[in-house]
């Protein structure tokens, strides 16, 4: 069977069982679409929501970017699993005890205003969208590879899969589609990486054996020496070293940390939990699940830069780069030229001496030997960071079924972010806008027809942008976060943890920390991400060292600031909104939540 | 002790270990792994330090630790000062 063949199986396979599931599950009350009703276990719900949140920015983009980049982007890990810790003891357990559906509702009763509600539907709106577009990104990217076809019609592929099971199911569907998917994705990113720490370290744990030690040269290096080594060798930044900015790599870890806990598809996840107790449980069994794939993602991306190193550098980095005619002959590099089929691998033969030399050639280390070697220019020009892990099997040679797992448990972590985000999407246009203050009177037959409606226009606006994404997918979501980060979170949390702030705070701040966050992200990647109309870029961005994507810590600190000394400045929040608060700190009392 | 007056006292509980975990919470990933990594490079751990450590995986096994605690510590509080579920 060839790997086409493999690939369609595996995938088609994994499809069936999640629109099945869908189907099976079908949703009935609107309470069960938006909340399943509330029935589900923590450690079963820690699981839907680990594979909720481990989108194609975890599965696809992120080890491809550390592996890159090296120590600088411990940012993804650290920012990613760290927001799981604030959720836990910050917002989950008061929102479940609140016991309403969405969290424009929280904010919408909590600041006593139509306004506050409405403001937390467009920041919502906002910054899910720009995360869907991060999805359809990494699905496009999956698409093109394994089925073969251009990245715009595997986009539409799966564009209609996720409508088709994310509409009929709702979130009883997602559910227990989403344990599905993650055992599917858990698999499909461990598998590989236990036969590559195996061919490299010879530990079956690749966490372990990220710190484990290779063969090279005949004797046993570590394997983070051998990579410092041989990439310095390249002219490229020492992979363990610290190279970029301080103040940006702790404003990018704090910003995906507090935008992880303010992520409404996230915090919608802790509404379906039994009990306050099962809340607070549910976000530490959710980080267990993304621990499992987190702890491996670095020793998968180092793992991978040392195999690309070595196929690139076959005789060694002191020796000679291997043939062009090695590349396109050989049949383990097989690879090289399907991937080049996508567009998004590359290489030229510049000097015209039959071989293809990768190396960093903007370090002014390596132009003595460039000169003396002939070399004119590094020759693999390009080398999209969001094939790597999907790449990675081939990379190693695995067996045919690994790749075509691969496969299945990449679509499988874009699928099922991309349904959960729209579940949050739909949910706040038809319960939250049309229920909530456009027509209070409509019937439960017409609120589940909005909320079908506008998911699909949020799919349609979502594949539209993710033919044109402004980043890699891990670098899209991270703008997401930012959003989320520098609008959503301070408004919960302050709701929950200081009474005195007001309607008047909350409103001001969330529309100041959008506010400066959409324009600084606008600024840097062009307005409403059209290409070509940005005004600075990260690599030298308009504030200190502050890239767009890290600046929804600024944005969020804005928040606090402002919705503090605008609350000071005007009236206390009435008693009932006190006593409120009050009431949801405590769990007694907790019953079903009520859409109401 | 009044039903208000014990529900003070368990919020004042709740902020105060909420507090403690967020200073560890800040020192494994902006502490160890970013800012105080140089002060910890003398530590190696199999080919870099325990900054680095810290950074990729060590921060994310401390967060594990300190989601389980507090849901077990507040759980057992929340008995204590009776605001539990029935």
């Amino acid at each position: 069977m060839d790997q086409y063949t493999l690939n369609l199986l595996f995938v088609g396979a994994s499809f069936a069982l999640y629109i099945g599931i869908a189907i099976w599950a079908r949703a009935g009350s609107t309470g069960e679409f938006y909340a399943a009703g509330r029935g589900v276990n923590p450690v079963v719900n820690g699981m839907a929501t680990a594979a909720d949140w481990m989108s194609a920015a975890s599965f696809i983009s992120m080890a491809g970017l550390i592996a890159f980049t090296g120590y600088d982007n411990s940012s993804f890990l650290m920012g990613w699993t760290g927001g799981y810790v604030l959720l836990a003891m910050l917002l989950a357990p008061y929102l479940r005890k609140f016991g309403k559906y969405t969290v424009p509702e929280f904010i919408g009763d909590r600041f006593y205003s139509q306004t506050a509600r409405i403001v937390a539907v467009i920041c919502l709106i906002v910054a899910s969208v720009t995360y869907v577009i991060g999805q359809m990104t990494g699905v496009g990217v999956a698409f093109s590879r394994f089925l073969e076809v251009e990245n715009s019609t595997g986009l539409f592929i799966g564009a209609t899969v996720v409508f088709v099971y994310a509409v009929l199911g709702g979130m009883k569907g997602i559910t227990y589609t989403q344990v599905a998917q993650y055992v599917v994705l858990i698999l499909a990113y461990t598998i590989p990486a236990i036969f590559v720490s195996l061919q490299l370290t010879g530990n079956p744990i690749p966490a372990l054996g990220l710190f484990g030690s290779v063969d090279a040269d005949g004797s046993s290096v570590a394997l983070l020496t051998r990579l410092d080594q041989v990439v310095t060798d390249l002219g490229f930044n020492e992979y363990t070293a610290h190279g970029g900015g301080t103040l940006n790599m702790v404003l990018f870890t704090f910003s995906l940390m507090i935008g992880t806990a303010g992520l409404p598809h996230v915090i919608i996840r802790f509404f379906t939990v039994p009990k306050v107790s099962d809340a607070r449980w549910s976000a530490g069994w959710a980080l267990v699940f993304i621990a499992l794939l987190y702890l491996n993602a670095p020793a998968v991306g180092a793992m991978a830069r040392l195999n690309i190193t070595q196929t690139m550098w076959p005789a060694g980095v002191q020796g000679e780069a291997i043939s062009v005619e090695d590349i396109e002959s050989r049949e383990d590099l097989n690879w090289m030229r399907t991937w080049q089929q996508t567009g998004l691998l590359g290489w030229e033969d510049k000097n015209g001496d039959g071989r293809i030399q990768y190396y960093n050639d903007k370090a002014s280390s390596m132009e003595e030997t460039a000169a003396a070697n002939g070399w004119q220019g590094n020759e693999l020009t390009n080398f999209n960071r969001d094939i790597l892990v999907l790449a990675n099997p081939e990379i190693a040679n695995l067996p045919g079924w690994v790749i075509a797992l691969v496969a299945a448990g990449g679509l499988a972590a874009a699928l099922s972010t991309a349904a959960g985000l729209l579940l949050a999407i739909s949910s706040a246009i038809s319960h939250d806008l049309i229920k909530g203050a456009i027509n209070p009177d409509i019937s439960e037959k017409g609120e589940m027809l909005a909320a079908r409606i506008s998911m699909a226009v949020a799919i349609a606006v979502a594949t539209y942008l993710g033919l044109n994404p402004p980043g890699f997918a891990a670098q899209t979501v991270a703008l997401a976060f930012g959003l989320a980060a520098s609008s959503i979170f301070p408004a919960l949390m302050m709701g929950i943890f200081f009474k005195r702030i007001n309607n008047t705070g909350a409103v001001a701040g969330m529309l100041a920390g959008l506010g400066v966050t959409l324009l600084y992200i606008f600024l840097h990647k062009g307005w409403f991400f059209i290409p070509g109309t940005a005004s600075f870029s990260d690599a030298d961005p308009l504030f200190l060292t502050i890239k767009s994507t890290s600046f929804g810590a600024v944005g969020a600190i804005i928040n606090f600031a402002v919705a503090y000394f605008v609350s000071q400045a005007t009236e206390e929040p009435p008693q009932e909104i006190q006593d409120l608060v009050e009431s949801v700190r405590v769990p007694r009392g907790a019953g079903a939540a009520t859409g109401h | 002790m009044s039903k208000n007056g014990g529900s003070d006292a368990y919020w004042k509980a709740n902020v105060r270990m909420i507090g403690v975990l967020l200073v560890i919470w800040a020192l494994v990933s902006f502490g160890f792994g970013i800012l105080l990594r140089p002060m910890l490079s003398g530590i190696s751990v199999g080919g870099s330090d325990l900054g680095f450590w810290f950074a990729q995986q060590g921060s994310i096994l401390v967060f594990l630790g300190i989601i389980f605690f507090y849901a077990w510590r507040m759980n057992a509080l929340d008995r204590e000062y009776g605001v539990d579920e029935e």
